[in-house]
């Protein structure tokens, strides 16, 4: 077996199981530790592809900056069993038609997926520098400009709706 | 890949992880005799000459002290906890270009571990991995004490991990890459960063005393009164982790502040003794000025924590999100506005 085929056998474990343990503990700090754990494994498997760039960025933006937020919210929450909110039967029932909808999306997905290695050649030039991704990403011409644009003020219009509700709040009281 | 490549590499990476720890040893030693120093004492004097020894008792101390733990639940995130902070602080040094390179055994041999193209964002990666030690360190000591100082220090490094960045993209704007070796060999002929974005230096500068929790932004650990997650419930090495991480950062953050603004390996004349004097010697003496370089900001981080009172935590966080992230977002401007008219 090739070694970075082994690699990625040892990641993708690392990731399906840290994923399925997010799920699985009891402890709501464990879940988001197995998180940072698999965020982390997603970034080895950008950098199997070679790009660097989106492989520290992964761990820039999620591990460094989303799950330390996550952490900081489940550390300061009551999380006792006691104060834990009855969930009415409508909430399980939902869960469960969602759970099933998203096994037959996943399942048709694998089925018409193709492979890891094989169909896939990798095409020369260099896609990992900041150059390049640049220009892909910022070109007026045939670059993804607009929709950049777009997304960020997206983001913005989130943050700024975010702060607006939680200001809300505060005069209500 | 040849194996003298793979050899060199790996005595090279053992040296700069010697190197690291020797300096983040006598970090300790040189904080005292700063302090010392400041308020006109002797400073310790009885281990060694001049007290050079005083690192060494300190370690031993850490290491024959009881082994005391929490009565928690998470004793494996107990013990992660310090490991991260370590292996943190240390692992940011591997893309830190020590000089240009040597010519030895008829190879050429690059001062630097690796040159990832992205270096300046590993760098960053690292970094914001590190607060996970604290609030790990933290949160398994099972107390809430802990809790409340792990939360209150890793809320001030991520408030000021978002000016850091402000701070380097009107740097790489002008550098136009993220890799600290190119960023190094720009600077030759003393033209360093540091004439041409006093601004972003400036903002860097307050905030790796932030990340580093130095004073005056070490509210974090202010070691007796306003104690920090992990120091109440660690000791012994544990404990002796967590603060030798916090010098390993004060180390490899002087070290950046040099490289990226202060010219790294560059002196002036440096091209003179490269035709005079040959690659080595030319390169030996660069490595000597990265030194130099990185000694005075050790320096200076002691320099201030013995001058200057610490902030209050409303200050300090709107020091952060109030006028850092504005200056640096006006820095960003100004600097895009430069590059327009001046190329």
């Amino acid at each position: 077996m090739a070694p970075v085929l082994i690699i990625f056998y040892v990641l993708a474990a690392i990731t399906l199981a840290s994923a399925f343990l997010t799920i699985y503990s009891r402890n709501p700090i464990h879940s988001a530790i197995y998180l940072v754990i698999c965020m982390v494994s997603i970034m080895g498997h950008y950098l199997l592809f070679n790009a660097q760039f989106l492989a520290l960025v992964q761990l820039i933006v999620y591990a460094g900056a989303i799950m330390v937020l996550f952490l900081f919210t489940i550390m300061l929450m009551n999380l006792n069993k006691e104060d834990e909110v009855h969930k009415p039967r409508i909430t399980r029932l939902g869960a469960i038609t969602v759970l099933v909808l998203l096994s037959t999306v996943l399942l048709l997905l694998f089925r018409h997926s193709k492979p890891f290695f094989g169909d896939y050649a990798p095409i020369e030039g260099d896609f990992q520098s900041i150059k390049k991704l640049g220009t892909v990403l910022l070109d007026n011409k045939d670059g993804f400009m607009v929709p950049f644009e777009f997304t960020s003020v997206l983001l913005l219009v989130a943050m700024i709706g975010a702060v607006l509700l939680s200001k809300k709040e505060k005069q209500t009281k | 890949m040849e194996s003298a490549f793979i050899i060199e590499k790996s005595i090279f990476i053992v040296v700069i992880f010697a190197f690291t720890m020797i300096m983040a040893m006598y970090s300790t030693w040189a904080e005292r005799k700063v302090a010392a120093f400041l308020q006109d004492r002797v400073g310790p004097n009885r281990a060694g000459w001049g007290g050079l020894l005083q690192p060494l008792a300190d370690g031993m101390k850490l290491f024959a002290k009881e082994e005391f733990e929490p009565d928690t639940k998470n004793r494996f995130l107990f013990f992660v906890g310090p490991a991260i902070a370590m292996s943190t602080a240390l692992m940011t040094s591997a893309v830190i270009p020590w000089g240009d390179k040597l010519h030895l055994f008829g190879r050429d041999i690059i001062l630097q571990a690796t040159d990832i193209d992205v270096s300046l964002l590993y760098i960053f990666g690292i970094v914001s991995v590190g607060v996970y030690g604290i609030m790990i360190g933290g949160w398994a000591s099972n107390n809430k004490f802990s809790l409340m100082g792990a939360v209150r220090a890793a809320s001030q490094m991520v408030s000021y991990e978002v000016a850091m960045g402000l701070s380097i993209i009107a740097l790489l704007m002008m550098t136009g890459t993220l890799s600290l070796k190119e960023i190094s060999a720009q600077q030759t002929g003393f033209h360093w960063n540091v004439f041409y974005q006093p601004l972003s230096f400036l903002i860097f500068l307050i905030c790796a005393f932030a990340e580093t929790n130095r004073t005056p932004f070490d509210l974090a650990e202010c070691e007796s009164e306003l104690i920090g997650g992990y120091h109440t419930e660690y000791s012994s090495m544990k404990m002796g982790f967590y603060l030798f991480a916090e010098y390993a950062n004060m180390f490899i953050s002087s070290t950046i502040i040099s490289i990226l603004f202060f010219g790294g390996y560059n002196y002036p004349g440096m091209g003179w003794a490269l035709e005079h004097w040959g690659v080595n010697v030319a390169n030996s003496i660069g490595i000597a000025a990265l030194f130099v370089k990185l000694c005075f900001f050790i320096f200076f981080f002691m320099w201030i924590r013995w001058t200057i009172p610490r902030f209050r935590y409303d200050q300090l966080m709107n020091l952060g999100w109030k006028i850092l992230i504005p200056l640096g977002i006006a820095n960003i401007i100004i600097t895009g506005i430069c590059i327009l008219v001046f190329k």
